[in-house]
């Protein structure tokens, strides 16, 4: 299995290497944005859904990636990113 | 509803663009790129999608890059076989393992199951029946992106679908050499593909039985004549011809037959339907619930693949609209075209009978007569008289979208 995992992180990085080219808007919580999302995902999956969701929009995502998806994010950062998400990828 | 005007002037710049030329290997240049900003989409999806080519790939419409998620340009669905090339390709999960065939391993296992067993590449095509069948490999969501109002979820547009000859052997011959107990309820499958945390719920998904056991669901290692590609689940995925692409597991390594229904968030959250708002006939009974079902057999549509929305045309010139129809494998019985906006419906010329799960080309010579804005449609129904809507059936996660589509020629 460990050659597996050698690959995995191979195809990873090359991945990576593309989606650099993604970029968010600026906006308070990016940097967190940034370290928290792109964890598991490439952060192209923010602007794809935009701009048709609202707040509560928004809240359900952050909810299903911290619970469903098990991302790493404490309550109070994820009210951060709800807030940077609805204000700069929200519906208007 | 997006300003029709503008939809129509996008369109028009995009149908520029594909005369240009477009889809030269490894070349992204935003003019060409109109061509595929299908209008409809999320503003949002336009405008962070490119053309990208994945290693051993032609340039797909990248949705996103990790995990990947490509859907092929309209252009690549014209023909009866999809390119392996320009397949399209779906991913819940980041890490993709290379997998060669000599370490490519299959477990056979499960509380149902009398005999575990492990399948290696040398047994699997070696030792069973090897059978080949053309089907439409279509995934759940596509389409997903026309949705109004708009649902989250990767945006797709049309193309997250293929047609292919897959080539393997039956999934029920491999369950039979293992032996499957009376109390058999559920196959359950797991590819090689794994989350960068150990806290994401692993693609895992189930089949019924009945359908596991259908002498067309497959494990496949080969596509349109040729070995899987990477990015389509090489060496050995699942083929489930009629249902959508969910239960199409990819690098498949493990099955495990089981008497209680699986309990995963892929079987019992994701992918799933409002019970009786779909015309389904393949039930999957013991993944149910009060209220939703898992999504099972494709529901019949088609689409027009060589007209494009604000296609300018020369009054009284001769066309020909052609496209694909396809639904969850009982076969396509008619197309029916309009080209003056839904008034009169005549029917199309059907292509080369294929197989039930495959799609069908079809093609229907007709006249620019129209001065101003011509609108052509088509319409399917198949073998058991079902057919599309005109009006979307609205569903959380935007699945089934087999609204008649409407392309606007501007005739002057």
């Amino acid at each position: 299995m460990m050659k597996l995992v050698t690959c995995a992180l191979l195809a990873a990085s090359t991945a990576i290497a593309d989606e650099g080219q993604v970029r968010l808007k600026d906006g308070p919580a990016k940097d967190l944005v940034v370290g928290r999302c792109a964890i598991c995902h490439s952060l192209d999956y923010i602007p794809m859904n935009s701009p048709f969701l609202d707040r509560k929009g928004w809240e359900a995502e952050v909810d299903k990636m911290v619970k469903v998806m098990g991302a790493p994010i404490t309550p109070e950062e994820a009210q951060k990113i709800v807030d940077y998400l609805a204000t700069e990828y929200g519906k208007k | 509803m997006w300003n029709r005007r503008q939809f129509l002037i996008d369109l028009a710049k995009g149908f520029a663009a594909i005369g240009a030329g477009t889809l030269r290997p490894g070349i992204v240049l935003a003019a060409q790129a109109a061509a595929w900003r299908t209008p409809g989409l999320p503003s949002g999806t336009l405008d962070s999608s490119v053309l990208d080519a994945l290693p051993g790939k032609r340039p797909l419409v990248k949705r996103t890059y990790r995990p990947a998620n490509y859907e092929a340009p309209i252009e690549y669905l014209t023909d009866a076989f999809t390119r392996s090339d320009a397949f399209f390709v779906r991913y819940h999960l980041p890490n993709i393992p290379e997998l060669s065939t000599a370490e490519w391993k299959l477990q056979v296992a499960g509380d149902s199951v009398e005999r575990p067993l492990t399948v290696d590449w040398q047994s699997l095509t070696r030792d069973y029946e090897q059978v080949e069948l053309a089907a439409l490999c279509m995934c759940s969501g596509n389409r997903r992106g026309f949705s109004e109002p708009h649902v989250p979820g990767v945006q797709w547009g049309h193309g997250a679908m293929g047609n292919a000859l897959w080539k393997g052997v039956r999934l029920k011959d491999v369950l039979a050499r293992a032996g499957v107990r009376k109390d058999a309820l559920e196959v359950v499958f797991d590819g090689a593909e794994s989350p960068v945390l150990n806290t994401t719920p692993d693609f895992v998904k189930c089949l019924p039985m009945w359908k596991a056991l259908d002498e067309n669901t497959l494990l496949a290692f080969e596509m349109n004549g040729a070995p899987l590609p990477h990015w389509n689940g090489h060496p050995v995925r699942l083929v489930v011809p009629g249902w959508t692409a969910t239960y199409w597991m990819k690098q498949i390594i493990s099955i495990r037959v089981v008497p209680r229904p699986f309990d995963g968030f892929w079987m019992k959250s994701a992918y799933r339907i409002p019970k009786g708002k779909f015309p389904i006939i393949d039930r999957f009974i013991s993944q149910e619930s009060e209220t939703t079902t898992p999504i099972t057999e494709m529901v019949v549509s088609s689409l027009i693949t060589n007209l494009r929305n604000g296609q300018a045309v020369r009054l009284g010139r001769r066309l020909e609209v052609k496209g694909i129809a396809w639904d969850g494998g009982y076969g396509i019985q008619t197309v029916e075209v309009s080209t003056d906006g839904g008034r009169i419906w005549r029917a199309a010329e059907l292509g080369r009978d294929l197989g039930r799960f495959s799609w069908r080309q079809w093609s229907h010579a007709f006249k620019a007569d129209r001065k101003g804005v011509q609108t052509v449609m088509a319409k399917a129904t198949n073998r058991r008289g079902a057919g599309q809507t005109f009006d979307l059936i609205f569903n959380p996660a935007g699945y089934h979208n087999n609204v008649v589509q409407r392309i606007d020629l501007l005739v002057a």
